[in-house]
């Protein structure tokens, strides 16, 4: 076991031990290392005004990518590269090219801002050369902007992805692919502060057994909800096992018809193969958050927090996914419909942790959709989220699964709906005695983001948009996301 | 560089020219410093506001002695702590920073922990015993007018008979619409580092709007004369309002930490509690009635607006008078009744936000005009050109002020062409005509906003200016930044006047102990007034050194010419370095304050009738949308902008200003809802639960221009016009045309309720009501 964490910074390793492992990096920064060009705007990972990029290996290779330091636990650094904004500029003081290409647009006006746009664009810089609007728009979505109403930064945005520019991370590629092949080779990290633990096991076993000695320990993945507990809630969180430096939880893989997406795997990781094999599953994927969120949080956190908001449950339940719990006694699969239990209370063990989401592969028949519905498109939380997954034999319907997030304590299936639905001709009268009885299955609830009523009715309109998407494809029904009109 | 080489063809940064924001390499690089960026001085102590969790109710009991106790507090600072007047309001005297014995809303200020770190503050607050005895909470507009429950009396202006002009009328028309509030959002949320100096003085970095104020309200809490305590604000993370006046409260509570315990003390909320805890756009009501002709032309207006204040008077008096001044817009109303509410309710107190009432105030008369069109099947721009103000006749506002700089017709008819609003008119109806449930919807709407503070005594401003004898100058003026561009504006105003390289002109950061007595950096007047009054110190220093030139070299001072970094003396040229070192070795004063009144604004605030705006800004939009009628989504997809911006000081800036403006009105009048409980508590206090416009949210097609042929009529600044407020109203357009989408549901003859934000809910019912009203007509129709 290690007791000091270590990343890299500026071509060198820091080491760093005896602090509070719940500290954000952002704090870390900004209180303890006078590092303030990175700014706090929300502590919730909505903003970006916190946005730094770590740099990883992933097959030998070096990548960069945006993350929300508000929200990052400091020891999560370990093992990687941290840059921040005032790591761009060159040793002379000239201007990094994103940043120039900034000041050029008339991108900065308060400026409280501009450092996460200009991190967000400087990990996007050492990934793609994508001049596209829509994939922008995907790069910037998790930066809030109050002043500009964006167009000078997207402009900025697009004159880096037609650049080419290079700059001085890529001189020193080598040099820091070696530090960081060094550090992957130390042993787990395990800190001690005062009352509190963390610990970063590297394999399965170690987390099984870790948890089976501390049930009651916090398992942390992307920290994108577990992270708001410390900043938002302010909890005092005593003992953290971290699954994020576990490679064999990092996995897609494709096995007897199914995809098997270990617990660690981020919505970033999994997004191409998701949309490959199920496009609506992909435009979820791509408005469930941002590219920092993506970057962190995880499929498996998604599930195992229990929200009953969250965004993938629905989709997951209707195709019948399945989770795979593991504990230090082995491991069980079970319907991941039935592992949300009721508000708050999921089907887990003590000792038990998610470790993978196995995920059947496309019925060459059937229909899926996915609908997510909220005030904003981009990084919003959905009123009402919906997944449709119907198999039709000669014009009647085989089987249909329905599940709706936000209409109950839990991802819910409408099983009355379905019942109305199935073995039916695939109609608009058998679809109007669907919503007839799609009432008897959910009472919703009025909160800040919808009434109990928009949600029913809204709920009911979207299974008939996937009776009109289904039999008329045709018709024009999509606003955003691919063949969405907004751009046509 | 010391000594730059300077340009001899034209000085860099002179104005006009769209030259960048001053800060924004530093910006890019994070150099720029931002309050809690100031490396923190020894002995820091961190603040923590115990806030109410009720909207109304006694305090009965308030035990924070667990809390004194707790470990790394240093201090609890309570009401009798105060040595001077509990109170941090702008006007009234009605916002104690402390609350005593009632609470008014929740997340009321109740008592501030002083400790070595916030984490420590904020545990320690949680101690406290607080027993309540809640009263009843009015928290809407409706439960306000029904309690009759007011911060201020109404306030009612009148022309004409306009309740027998409605009724006399061929046809009259009755909408009611209810329009959210908003929060600020400011990346930076509101912060306050004050620190301890000799006698007893006290040194504020506080983010604010008005560092003058702030000064008056700490000195005031304190219990010190104004002199005692200096304010300093170099750049705010945004403003757009929110911290003219609420700032006040946090400087004080962190000022009274260093006063109890001779140590710095820094408060910073984070974003739920500067979202709690601080006011923000007000909410409205409109009742409006119009009487019209065949043409739509409108004979009779009568507005009632009632708005939600909040628990304290703050500047509701000026902000509903600022809606009253602009429910005509561009339009001329020969017989108007205007009423405005101001209602007290049990929520946070509202304060400026951009626009300050106007785009409220606009929104009436906008929507009218399209349900008017849609009633007489015309085209709303038709009905609304047929409405507006003329050049000659028709051109008297409500509150007798001659409108004399009238561009509106100008501008509306080049963006109709440049926009192409017809066709795209036609070939949306043929579009809605083929989609059976994504409609589109198109709207052009203009905007008039008047130009000035109401409350006419803050249209003042000071400036100093200093020219060192190395030919370097060092502006300062009353006016703050808060991204606007502000400084490069007056930079540029010197460098223009004095004919020097704008990097020649340092910029630095507004402070009391600089420039006394300032406004606050509001109504769309900073460079207005703080630009006129830089050009009158760099004038007077001008004036000097052509008088002394003149004397020196015995030469007629109409000989004497400044030009680009140099001065032409009768045939002779010398370096602006050369004559001002000249000058100071002749023993010539080279520092100068400038100062400034706005003329000819004159305005009676009890019948609300004058003159009480200099001039006008226009502009108008072109919105295009696409709704989705089984869901109410909905998003803006082109917007075309034509603005006046008078002659631009800097047109990179003011686009920016256009631009942002736009997006940050459609984000009001979309996405961003603020939801209060039942019993008052906001629950929409972050941005995972309140949604401003992301990046996606901007149109594809953004498509803008400042109105080339713009020039101000009146003697402003280089004939500019002021540009933070008025493109926010452009955003009108985009609510507009989401009403134009979902009236396609009816075929255009039906003109939908909907009020604002036009959230996928709001747009769903929307829909959904006109669809049953249609229903329900083709059943009589077919009984009969």
């Amino acid at each position: 076991m290690r007791q000091k964490l270590k990343y890299v910074h500026r071509g060198e390793i820091v080491e760093l031990a005896d602090f509070d492992p719940t500290t954000t990096v952002l704090n870390y920064l900004r209180y303890e290392r006078a590092l303030t060009g990175t700014k706090e705007g929300c502590a919730e990972g909505d903003c970006g005004a916190c946005t730094v990029v770590l740099g990883d290996l992933v097959e030998g290779k070096l990548r960069y990518q945006a993350v929300n330091a508000c929200i990052q636990f400091l020891p999560t650094l370990d093992g990687k590269e941290l840059i921040t904004v005032e790591d761009l500029k060159s040793e002379d003081g000239t201007l990094h090219p994103v940043q120039t290409a900034m000041v050029e647009a008339n991108g900065t006006q308060c400026g409280f801002c501009t450092p996460g746009f200009v991190m967000s664009m400087f990990a996007e810089m050492h990934t793609n050369e994508n001049t596209d609007r829509r994939h922008l728009n995907n790069v910037l979505a998790g930066n809030l902007c109050r002043c500009t109403g964006y167009g000078p930064i997207v402009e900025a945005a697009a004159k880096i992805a037609t650049l080419g520019a290079k700059d001085q991370f890529h001189d020193r590629e080598i040099v820091t692919t070696a530090l960081l092949e060094s550090l992957d080779n130390e042993p787990a990290l395990h800190l001690n502060w005062q009352d509190r633990q963390y610990f970063a096991p590297k394999t399965v076993d170690e987390l099984a057994r870790f948890l089976g000695e501390h049930p009651d320990a916090t398992i942390l993945a992307g920290a994108t909800d577990v992270g708001l507990w410390v900043t938002k809630q302010h909890r005092e969180l005593k003992s953290v096992v971290y699954i994020g430096q576990i490679d064999a939880l990092k996995t897609i893989e494709e096995e007897d018809g199914q995809l098997i997406i270990g617990a660690g795997v981020t919505y970033s990781d999994v997004w191409d193969t998701l949309t490959r094999h199920y496009p609506d599953f992909g435009e979820l994927i791509r408005r469930i958050a941002s590219t920092q969120i993506r970057n962190s949080g995880t499929i498996g956190g998604n599930i195992a927090n229990g929200s009953p908001i969250g965004d993938t449950p629905p989709a997951l339940i209707v195709l019948e996914a399945t989770l795979r719990l593991r504990s230090k006694s082995g491991h069980r699969d079970a319907p991941l419909e039935d592992f949300f239990i009721g508000y708050g209370k999921q089907d887990l063990r003590s000792g038990e942790f998610v470790e993978a989401v196995l995920l059947p592969l496309p019925r060459k028949d059937s229909r899926f959709a996915t609908y997510k519905i909220s005030k904003r498109f981009d990084q919003d939380i959905s009123a009402v989220c919906a997944a449709f997954h119907l198999t039709l034999d000669s014009g009647k319907v085989d089987t249909i699964r329905i599940c709706y997030g936000g209409m109950a304590g839990t991802p819910k299936r409408a099983i009355a709906a379905e019942q109305a639905i199935i073995g039916r001709k695939w109609s608009e009268e058998t679809i109007e005695a669907a919503l007839t009885v799609i009432t008897e299955d959910y009472q919703p609830m009025t909160d800040m983001r919808a009434s109990k009523q928009y949600r029913m009715l809204a709920a009911q309109n979207l299974l008939k948009k996937f009776y009109i998407e289904t039999s008329a494809p045709g018709i024009a029904t999509r606003i955003v996301g691919e063949g969405g009109l907004a751009y046509a | 560089m010391r000594s730059p080489p300077a340009n001899t063809r034209e000085i860099q940064g002179q104005v006009h020219s769209a030259h960048p924001h001053d800060s924004a390499a530093k910006q890019v690089a994070g150099d720029a410093l931002y309050i809690d960026d100031i490396a923190e001085p020894k002995d820091l102590l961190h603040l923590y506001i115990a806030q109410s969790e009720k909207a109304h109710a006694k305090l009965l009991k308030m035990d924070v002695s667990a809390v004194r106790t707790a470990p790394g507090v240093v201090a609890v600072l309570t009401a009798e702590d105060v040595p001077g007047v509990n109170d941090a309001a702008p006007l009234a005297g009605d916002d104690p920073v402390f609350a005593e014995g009632i609470v008014e809303y929740a997340g009321q200020s109740l008592f501030a922990v002083a400790a070595e770190t916030m984490d420590q503050a904020r545990a320690a607050a949680k101690l406290a015993i607080i027993e309540y005895e809640e009263l009843p909470a009015i928290v809407t507009v409706e439960q306000a007018m029904e309690a009759s429950s007011f911060v201020l009396p109404p306030r009612e202006i009148r022309r004409g008979d306009a309740t027998k002009a409605i009724t006399t009328a061929k046809h009259r028309l009755r909408q009611r619409l209810e329009i959210g509030g908003q929060d600020h959002f400011y990346l930076e949320g509101h912060v306050a580092l004050a620190l301890p100096g000799e006698d007893g003085d006290i040194f504020v970095h506080s983010s604010t709007q008005h560092p003058t104020e702030i000064q008056h309200n700490v000195a005031k809490f304190l219990d010190l004369p104004d002199h005692s305590v200096t304010v300093e604000i170099r750049r705010m993370g945004g403003g757009f309002g929110g911290k003219e006046t609420q700032g006040a409260w946090f400087a004080a509570i962190a000022a009274l930490a260093v006063k109890m315990t001779g140590r710095p003390a820094k408060i910073r909320l984070d974003r739920d509690d500067d979202m709690i805890m601080t006011g923000k756009r007000h909410d409205f009501v409109a009742t409006v009635e119009m009487g019209f002709d065949d043409e739509g032309r409108v004979s009779g207006a009568e507005f009632i607006f009632a708005s939600r204040c909040g628990r304290s008077v703050d500047l509701s008096a000026s902000i509903n008078d600022r809606a009253m001044f602009h429910a005509d817009n561009c339009y001329y109303f020969e017989n108007v009744t205007i009423i405005s509410h101001r209602c007290k309710t049990h929520t946070v107190s509202n304060t400026a936000f951009r626009g300050f009432g106007g785009p409220q105030g606009m929104l009436a008369p906008e929507r009218m005009m399209d349900a008017i069109a849609c009633y007489l099947g015309k085209d709303p721009l038709e009905v609304r050109k047929s409405n507006l103000y003329g050049k000659e006749t028709r051109n008297v506002t409500p509150y007798q002020m001659t409108v004399e700089d009238n561009i509106a017709p100008e501008i509306i008819t080049e963006l109709e062409k440049s926009a192409d609003y017809a066709a795209r008119r036609n070939a949306i109806r043929a579009f809605n005509r083929m989609s059976p449930y994504l409609k589109k919807g198109i709207a052009l709407t203009p905007v008039k906003f008047g130009i000035s503070f109401t409350a006419s005594h803050l249209n003042q401003a000071g400036a100093l200016l200093h020219v060192y004898t190395d030919g370097s100058a060092m502006i300062n003026h009353g006016g703050t930044e808060m991204g606007q561009g502000l400084y490069i504006k007056v930079a540029q105003v010197v460098a223009e006047v004095l004919q020097i390289d704008i990097e020649r002109v340092k910029i630095t950061a507004t402070r009391t102990d600089k420039v006394p007595n300032t406004s606050p950096t509001a109504a769309s007047s900073g460079a207005d007034l703080n630009g006129k009054a830089a050009e009158a110190a760099a004038l007077s220093i001008k004036e000097r050194l052509i008088t002394f030139a003149a004397a020196h070299y015995d030469i007629a001072a109409d000989e004497i010419k400044f030009l680009p970094n140099r001065v032409r003396i009768g045939k002779d040229e010398i370096s602006f370095k050369d004559l001002v070192q000249l000058a100071y070795m002749n023993r010539i004063s080279l520092s100068a304050t400038g100062y400034y009144r706005t003329p000819k604004i004159h305005y009676d605030a009890t019948t609300l009738s004058g003159r009480p705006f200099y001039y006008f800004a226009y502009g108008a939009a072109v919105s295009e949308v696409i709704i989705d009628t089984l869901t109410g989504e909905n998003k803006v997809v082109a917007v075309d902008i034509l603005h006046d911006t008078g002659k631009s000081l800097n047109p990179a800036i003011d686009l920016g200003q256009i631009e942002g403006g736009y997006i940050q009105g459609m984000g009001w009048l979309t996405t961003e809802e603020l939801y209060f409980d039942a019993k008052g508590i906001l629950k929409t206090h972050a941005p995972s639960t309140y949604k401003i416009p992301a990046c996606s949210d901007r149109p594809a097609i953004f498509n803008m221009k400042i109105f080339e042929r713009g020039e101000n009529i009146e003697e402003t600044i280089f004939r500019s016009k002021a540009v933070g407020e008025p493109p926010f109203m452009l955003a009108i357009s985009a609510f507009n045309a989401i009403a134009d989408a979902i009236s396609s549901v009816a075929d255009y003859h039906l003109y939908p309720d909907l009020d604002a934000p036009a959230t996928p809910e709001r747009v769903l019912m929307a829909v959904q009501k006109i669809t049953e009203t249609v229903h329900e007509s083709e059943l009589t129709e077919a009984a009969q």
